[in-house]
């Protein structure tokens, strides 16, 4: 009997180790970005390509006021509501006090400078392919962009999600480091890849989740319920969206459908980021639309 | 049990009586709803003919083009005072995408409409002169009918 309650706390302390060990939020070393020079205007581009604004900026924010990225904008999900945090670079709100370092270790891991881990309502699952070189350009176009001194406001979220230590499993989990689609045929696809995958961040909303929250990679992009409540997020891989190339980039740089009605929900806000976009980079994402396996309904 | 049949038999009464009266009370504006729809829907048309030349699915063709922007600037200036009864929104009328917003945000609302006469007014210079000239202004035009769309409709998927 006492060999058996030995056992049972000795199994007990193994998995609590075993826990604690593939919980500990990860970090880049520093060393990594040492000799990386940042160029504010790659910076500027990675912004609008991200869709920082897209969720920092004030909920109603429009042209010149969406550079100022006060956060507070709310997000309901199963699990809780989160609400964006102040990423502007003031000191005592904002993330004024980063270095690039805290930039690369809360997009490539979810981490953050004094060592937790985000919600990955933050969408480092997507981030964690940025390049090095975008994420120390982004970060000094960051500290060019306006102050404010909005606080954060805590985020809403259920027992026991709320216990942050949990998301180290969810990354365990959840958090591969591959990319979805493996073979890029050709550089504008490739290119479209980084794009949809890594910073536009699409699958984040386009792609169904378990009930656990975790991207089910089987449906990449198959569509998938609206997490802010009624409706649906559009299939957009080629087993159900019909529109030619022309149409689609006609979307992305105009906001009218084939139909010549207007965007409508939260891709307002992405059609406002593609419209500033490329036309190279909006083809690359074509290209990589035609290119991801079809997912058939929704 | 007579009592219980007799109790739920009146509300099922009251509740018919509900639903009629709330059904019935969205008559008045049918018109209105319909009118306005059907002013998108002429915006919608005209704008395809536009976009249909910008995507290069049709040939481009400065007639048909100006005949098109025309409409639309001409469109955009029509008074659209009727079209808007208070108590016409999305939550209290079925048919209806207005969000209620509108009618809280009379100055926003005629300043985002400024901006689509302005770009219809840009389309109209545009379309006349060249293809190159007809997609940049569609960008402006589809910038300022979304504009709208995203502050004052219902979101739909």
């Amino acid at each position: 009997m006492k060999r058996v309650a030995i056992l049972f706390v000795c199994l007990a302390l193994f998995g609590a180790s075993v826990f604690w060990i593939i919980t500990i939020p990860k970090k880049t070393d520093p060393r990594e970005i040492a000799g990386l020079q940042p160029d504010l205007e790659q910076g500027a581009a990675v912004f609008i390509a991200g869709g920082c604004a897209s969720c920092h900026a004030a909920e109603k924010a429009e042209g010149e006021a969406k550079l100022i990225l006060t956060g507070g904008r709310a997000f309901p999900s199963d699990f809780g509501t989160f609400y964006a945090p102040n990423i502007s670079r003031d000191l005592e709100n904002g993330i004024g006090h980063w270095s690039a370092i805290d930039l690369v270790n809360a997009m490539r891991h979810g981490t953050s400078p004094k060592g937790k881990h985000y919600f990955p309502a933050f969408p480092y699952g997507a981030y964690k392919n940025a390049t090095l070189q975008d994420i120390v350009s982004l970060f000094a176009y960051l500290m060019t962009l306006p102050a404010a001194s909005d606080q954060n406001r805590p985020h809403d979220v259920k027992f026991p999600f709320d216990y942050r230590r949990s998301l180290g499993g969810w990354k365990f989990l959840f958090q591969k480091s591959d990319w979805v689609l493996e073979n890029t045929p050709t550089p504008e696809i490739e290119r479209g890849r980084y794009l949809v995958e890594a910073l536009g961040h699409c699958g984040e909303c386009h792609t169904p989740r378990s009930a656990l929250g975790g991207l089910d990679l089987s449906r990449w992009l198959g569509g998938a319920a609206n997490p802010a409540g009624k409706g649906e997020v559009p299939n957009i891989t080629p087993g159900k969206l019909n529109w030619s190339d022309a149409d689609i980039l006609a979307y992305f740089t105009t906001g009218f459908t084939p139909d010549f009605d207007t965007v409508g929900g939260h891709m307002v806000d992405v059609v406002d980021n593609l419209s500033m976009m490329p036309q190279a980079d909006l083809n690359a994402i074509i290209a990589y639309l035609n290119a991801v396996p079809a997912v058939t309904g929704k | 049990m007579i009592k219980k049949i007799a109790f739920g038999a009146a509300g099922l009464a009251i509740a018919a009586t509900t639903v009629f009266a709330a059904s019935h009370a969205n008559s008045p504006f049918a018109g209105a709803i319909k009118a306005r729809q059907a002013h998108m829907q002429l915006y919608a048309h005209n704008i395809g003919i536009l976009g249909a030349m910008a995507k290069g699915a049709v040939e481009y063709d400065s007639i048909a083009a100006t005949a098109a922007a025309s409409n639309l600037a001409a469109l955009s200036l029509l008074s659209q005072a009727g079209y808007w009864p208070q108590g016409s929104d999305a939550e209290s009328v079925e048919g209806s995408e207005a969000l209620g917003a509108i009618w809280k945000n009379y100055g926003d609302v005629s300043e985002k409409s400024g901006a689509l006469v302005e770009a219809s007014q840009m389309m109209v210079g545009a379309a006349g002169s060249d293809l190159a000239s007809l997609q940049d202004a569609m960008k402006e035009l589809g910038g300022a009918c979304g504009a709208c769309h995203k502050s004052y409709r219902k979101p739909q998927s």
